[in-house]
């Protein structure tokens, strides 16, 4: 009965974003980033500004807000927020480190 | 009696656009190659003055004009678009997108050759190149046929039970760009046969985020959001989905005759002087319509032959073929198109049909016309003749033979030869 109906219901391939699709991905890398919330500009200044490591992000785990956060569980590790941080305050750091 | 003024002298292309504009067609991508480039004008032409609103997206080739096409069906509109021969060609690609992605686009074929060496002129072999691309298709043997055929196409694409992309064909240059009388339908009349599309995607509702085609594993796929089918589950369906269609094509044939009073044999094939027929010719378009003088000629010397026009191609209707031939003895398909290093492609997909008959007819096949070269009476008469004297003998040749070769007429071969 099932087979009747299924070229009626099985149509396109399609994929809807939900959190998680690929498993906890944090458990990928060893290195995780670190904010230093001293150096931060977005903290420094206590408004929404900078954010490139928000805006850079690939994933994307870490928060638009202030401070910026990282959700680690899905964090691959990958370290371009680290790179494109302007002043340098985020530092990748071994996991037991944080 | 049919009241004259009602109807209009139109080529095969104003036809079809005409009927896009019937079809309130929402979004038209297409580029320009002979034959088919006077269906985009006139389009333009509907779109330009205010008679059709449309969006005409201008591309700069043809694989873009179908993955134009395949974006804007994904958003839920009703799309066409045009092309012939090595257009159709390069669209390849997008063809298995859109099967695959179930949209409903209809597509007109204006059928010509493929290089090389570079002709314009008419064949099928376009055509039925593309035919394991997963889309429905039908040919055409005149231009109010192609008016109303399109008509139908779009019901038959966007039924709920179908959404499959649907190709209709006539031929190049001879539906093309001759004139003959078309009776354009009263929009009204239109609307009511054809509802506004119901699409099962659409990608324009902006409170809804999803991606089309993720990559879709060999086994079924375990999402967050549950489980999801694989590619084989996804073919499976496309597959059955074309195979059940043809109860559709022939319903909504049968609608649009009630509704407007002209139909096609029975939407699947067209039949002319069958009804005793010991043998039949097979063929589709240009030279199905010349078919029908042969069998006129050979009537008349006591030749019981009878046509059967094929418009419904895919999905391929094996029952009603089966069933139809049950009790023939000889027929003679002649192929305007050729599957190179085989034989005829219709010739061997009734071959194929037909295996399982009880009674298996004799089965003779011809390449005629490739190219553009002239089809006539005379000829097939001459095919038809020579297959009734092979069935006699159960003689089958084993190399394909091309009807209408004109070698005698290179001097250069005829030295070669002596």
């Amino acid at each position: 009965m099932v087979d009747q109906k299924v070229h009626e219901i099985i149509l396109a391939s399609i994929q809807k974003p939900v959190v998680g699709e690929a498993g906890k991905t944090g458990s990928w890398s060893r290195f995780k980033p670190k904010i230093d919330l001293d150096k931060c500009t977005v903290v420094k200044m206590n408004k929404d500004v900078c954010h490139f490591c928000w805006l850079y992000c690939p994933e994307p785990i870490i928060s638009r807000t202030i401070p910026p956060k990282i959700n680690y569980e899905y964090c691959k590790g990958c370290g371009i927020c680290a790179e494109v941080c302007p002043p340098k305050a985020i530092k990748m750091v071994e996991e037991s480190e944080l | 009696m049919t009241n004259v003024e009602e109807y209009q002298v139109m080529t095969g292309n104003h036809a079809a656009a005409n009927a896009c504009k019937g079809a309130r067609v929402q979004v038209v991508a297409a580029y320009p190659i002979t034959p088919q480039s006077p269906v985009v004008e006139k389009i333009s032409f509907f779109i330009e003055n205010g008679e059709l609103n449309a969006r005409m997206v201008r591309v700069e080739s043809e694989q873009s004009a179908l993955t134009a096409c395949v974006a804007a069906s994904a958003t839920g509109v009703r799309v066409y678009t045009a092309t012939s021969s090595h257009g159709l060609l390069l669209m390849y690609e997008i063809l298995c997108w859109a099967a695959g992605n179930r949209l409903p686009i209809v597509m007109n074929i204006a059928m010509r050759s493929v290089g090389a060496p570079w002709s314009v002129w008419t064949d099928h072999q376009d055509a039925f190149t593309v035919r394991d691309t997963g889309w429905i298709q039908m040919f055409c043997e005149d231009n109010q046929e192609i008016y109303d055929t399109n008509l139908q196409a779009y019901r038959i694409a966007e039924d709920p039970s179908v959404y499959v992309p649907t190709f209709v064909n006539y031929d190049g240059y001879i539906l093309s760009h001759t004139s003959m009388l078309v009776k354009l339908e009263p929009q009204k009349k239109i609307d009511e046969f054809l509802p506004p599309l119901k699409h099962h995607l659409n990608l324009g509702d902006m409170n809804v985020v999803m991606g089309v085609c993720p990559v879709t594993t060999p086994n079924i796929v375990k999402r967050a959001e549950g489980t999801a089918p694989g590619y084989y589950e996804f073919r499976y369906s496309l597959q059955r989905s074309i195979e059940n269609s043809i109860n559709k094509v022939k319903e909504v044939h049968d609608l649009f005759a009630e509704k407007f009073g002209r139909s096609y044999g029975n939407g699947i094939y067209k039949t002319y002087r069958a009804e005793d027929a010991e043998m039949y010719i097979f063929a589709v378009g240009s030279v199905a319509s010349e078919s029908r003088l042969a069998i006129d000629k050979l009537r008349e010397k006591g030749v019981k032959i009878g046509l059967i026009s094929l418009k419904l191609f895919r999905p391929f209707p094996t029952k009603y073929l089966r069933e139809l031939f049950k009790d023939a003895k000889l027929i003679v398909v002649f192929d305007r198109d050729i599957g190179y290093g085989y034989e005829g492609i219709l010739c061997y997909e009734l071959k194929s049909a037909l295996y399982q008959s009880i009674n298996r007819p004799f089965i003779k096949g011809y390449i005629v016309g490739l190219g553009g070269r002239d089809v006539n009476a005379e000829d097939l008469i001459n095919g038809v003749y020579r297959s009734i004297d092979l069935e006699k003998k159960n003689e089958y040749s084993e190399q394909t033979e091309f009807i209408g070769l004109k070698l005698d007429e290179l001097d250069f071969l005829q030295k070669e030869v002596k």
